[in-house]
């Protein structure tokens, strides 16, 4: 079992932060019409392929096989990446990754760096990290500049920003962009256009002196050695392509085994995640190529949780996951509570099932998030690997069970008493009549631990006036 | 470059392949990957059509995605591109190595030659050209994409991203093809490859889409068809 990344701790458990969220007004208008939009367009793009349920098919295949012989695709993916000129690095946990990406920036003798978008790299606490080494890392994607500039936490895998509406992102611009470099220009309105206008001119003199970055990778093709980086705004390909040195950090499962592989992910990523038939920009690069691009590429493999998550032959479908965040937009929860309260850097139903298994059900956020969800299964209609989240968190709640806990244990003695008396029918006969006659004096809610918490949000069924039973007996 | 040798790192590599080698236990050592099943039922190409409405699409989609698209013959590519530059107010022009000459044979406009072997342009460089004039490597009719492999007449990546105006001249029907499926084969991995589907863009505030961050925000695509 590997550490608990040190980002995850100190968030409180699903219930606690969702309580707050949920009575945040602001927030839910926000997180309904982002999420009703981004769901519909989704909707519409996928309906343009008759042949959906064959890509979603094959994607999920694809990452199956990758993840049964994935020591074979790692070899293979390294031996390539080696043979172009890269430079792979593995890591076993968030400590080393931090480590290895530090020391490649100090070998470098810079002191700040440019970021594309990136799961691992948040996952990670990269930043935090770099800045304990007084290395400054400059997010570029314009949501994440936000999130960074904001002093805030992302809270939707695609759009980090999914929270703040434009008249906050305004004034985030305004206070805080001089702190990081070009301050935002004078009369800057909440016009997205203007906005988007701020981001590059913030960002342009950064890129064009950057000489290091570092990045993800959507999919690595283990044949050819080849990362590939998918992004609307072409900070990717200006981090990608401007730099030196180019450090990608990307866990173990991003792994796919072949170039023709790319026939299916590129098919349906962009439609599940932005509702595109394809995203602006794509960049695909092998190794180094001389006169273009970065001269030096370092890749570094990331475990973090994922061998863990393996093991469990349930839960190893969550490593099939493409980051496309279809799941996020179509749930009643996540649509209701917002991002944060999943408190990890990935919300939603995919994070209810990745982050519990990459981190461990030991912790409180850990064992509160497979109860993050309603089971309606809409999250697995629309993923685009098939990932059946309901499954994984029905057998997460399982092994949560099977460890205990408080609540675990006030079930079971519940459990055994009402089969006792279910076994004794003059005791459950005498209950009845007792609980029928006392109707009009019970309350609502019910005190104490665990039924308490039922109660405040669920109605206690209205008892009748005399039980099956009884009337059983006066008119067989 | 040579990298200086880590202690911790070998042994993270064994940890870490080990560590998947026993998560995967349940999985049949003789079982080979070509054993697990993947089946392509999916389809080779949506819409089928002749080369002539497969650029159609082609010009569909592209619009779509907010590039500007101009059909012209080969006759007359000089004449477009002139007049193009012209309406943008463009006084300066990044050219790759490899460009056909005849393209811009019909402009006076400042040439901004990139010599990778030489002395390569700068970003500060590329930053201060209106423009950069590029063919690509194949067009993607369904998805609206061009794809640039950095080969002749294109040049390295920085030269399509830096400057704030791409025009992009795609041979039509021989540069365009259906589908990704039929787009994959004739592009090799081991070249640095950009695939550009429409000005760069961004949902970030609100999900409204923006046209126009980081990337050319202006995109126009040059469909050469006919002799």
């Amino acid at each position: 079992m590997s550490a608990p990344s040190e980002t995850f701790l100190g968030f409180p458990a699903f219930p606690e932060a969702a309580h707050d969220a949920v009575r945040d007004r602001e927030l839910r208008r926000t997180m309904r019409h982002a999420t009703h939009t981004i769901r519909d367009k989704r909707a519409r793009a996928v309906a343009e392929l008759a042949d959906w349920d064959e890509l979603r098919t094959a994607g999920a295949q694809l990452k199956e096989r990758t993840l049964r012989h994935l020591p074979h695709y790692l070899e293979q993916l390294e031996e390539a990446v080696t043979r172009a000129g890269g430079t792979v690095h593995w890591a076993a946990d968030a400590a080393e990754a931090n480590r290895i990406v530090a020391e490649l920036v100090r070998e470098t003798g810079e002191q700040e760096v440019v970021k594309v978008k990136s799961m691992a790299t948040q996952e990670i606490g990269l930043n935090e990290a770099l800045a304990a080494e007084d290395i400054t890392a400059y997010e570029t994607d314009l949501a994440e500049l936000i999130v960074q500039l904001g002093r805030d936490r992302p809270s939707h895998i695609l759009v980090p920003a999914i929270h703040r509406d434009r008249r906050q992102i305004q004034e985030i611009f305004r206070e805080r962009m001089a702190d990081w470099g070009r301050t935002a220009p004078e009369n800057l309105t909440d016009d997205p256009v203007q906005l988007a206008e701020a981001a590059r001119l913030h960002l342009r003199e950064k890129f064009l002196n950057a000489r290091v970055a570092v990045s993800g990778a959507n999919f690595m093709i283990a044949e050819t050695g080849t990362m590939v980086v998918v992004e609307s705004e072409g900070n990717g390909r200006m981090c990608l392509t401007l730099p030196d040195t180019l450090i990608t950090v990307a866990g173990i499962e991003k792994v796919v085994p072949t170039w023709r592989d790319l026939e299916v992910f590129l098919q349906t990523l962009p439609r599940s995640s932005t509702a595109e038939r394809m995203n602006p920009y794509t960049s695909t690069w092998t190794g180094t190529t001389d006169g273009d691009g970065p001269r030096a590429f370092h890749l570094v493999l990331l475990d973090n949780g994922r061998t863990d998550t393996l093991a469990d032959q349930v839960g190893r479908q969550a490593l099939r996951c493409i980051r496309c965040s279809a799941c996020l937009n179509v749930c009643p929860v996540y649509e209701r509570t917002g991002g944060h309260a999943y408190g990890s850097v990935y919300p939603g139903p995919i994070g209810a099932v990745l982050t519990p298994q990459l981190h461990g059900i030991q912790s409180e956020v850990g064992a509160s998030l497979p109860y993050a969800s309603s089971l309606c299964g809409a999250c697995y209609d629309v993923c685009p690997v098939a990932i059946d989240i309901p499954e994984v968190l029905v057998h997460l709640r399982e092994r949560i069970a099977e460890q205990g806990g408080k609540g675990h244990r006030l079930e079971k003695a519940a459990v055994n008493a009402a089969g006792w008396v279910l076994n004794h029918p003059r005791a459950l006969e005498v209950g009845e009549r007792l609980a029928s006659l006392t109707r009009r004096l019970q309350p609502k809610r019910l005190p104490g631990p665990g039924a308490a918490q039922w109660t405040r949000s669920r109605d206690l069924p209205e008892l009748p006036a005399r039980s099956f039973r009884a009337w059983w007996k006066e008119n067989r | 470059m040579t990298t200086p040798h880590r202690p911790t790192a070998t042994g993270s590599r064994a940890r870490v392949l080990g560590r998947v080698r026993a998560a995967l236990a349940d999985v049949p050592p003789a079982e080979r990957p070509d054993e697990v099943l993947v089946a392509r039922d999916y389809l080779d190409v949506h819409d089928t059509g002749g080369p002539g409405e497969l650029t159609d699409l082609l010009h569909e989609n592209l619009t779509e995605y907010r590039a500007h698209v101009h059909r012209t013959t080969r006759a007359r590519l000089p004449e477009t591109i002139a007049e193009l530059l012209a309406v943008r107010g463009s006084g300066s022009v990044v050219t790759p190595p490899g460009l056909p000459p005849e393209w811009l044979s019909g402009t006076g406009i400042v040439r901004v030659p990139d010599d990778p072997t030489g002395t390569p342009l700068t970003a500060a460089r590329l930053d201060a050209a209106d423009s950069t004039l590029t063919g690509c490597a194949v067009a993607i009719a369904e998805t609206g994409t061009l794809v640039l492999d950095a080969g002749t007449g294109q040049g390295r990546r920085a030269l399509t991203l830096v400057p704030d105006h791409h025009v992009c001249v795609v041979r039509a029907p021989e540069q365009v093809v259906a589908s990704l499926p039929l787009a994959l084969p004739r592009l090799d991995p081991s070249r640095p490859l950009t695939w550009i589907s429409g000005p760069s863009a961004t949902s970030d505030i609100e999900l409204e889409r923006v046209e126009g961050v980081h990337g050319p925000r202006t995109l126009e695509v040059v469909l050469v068809t006919g002799s």
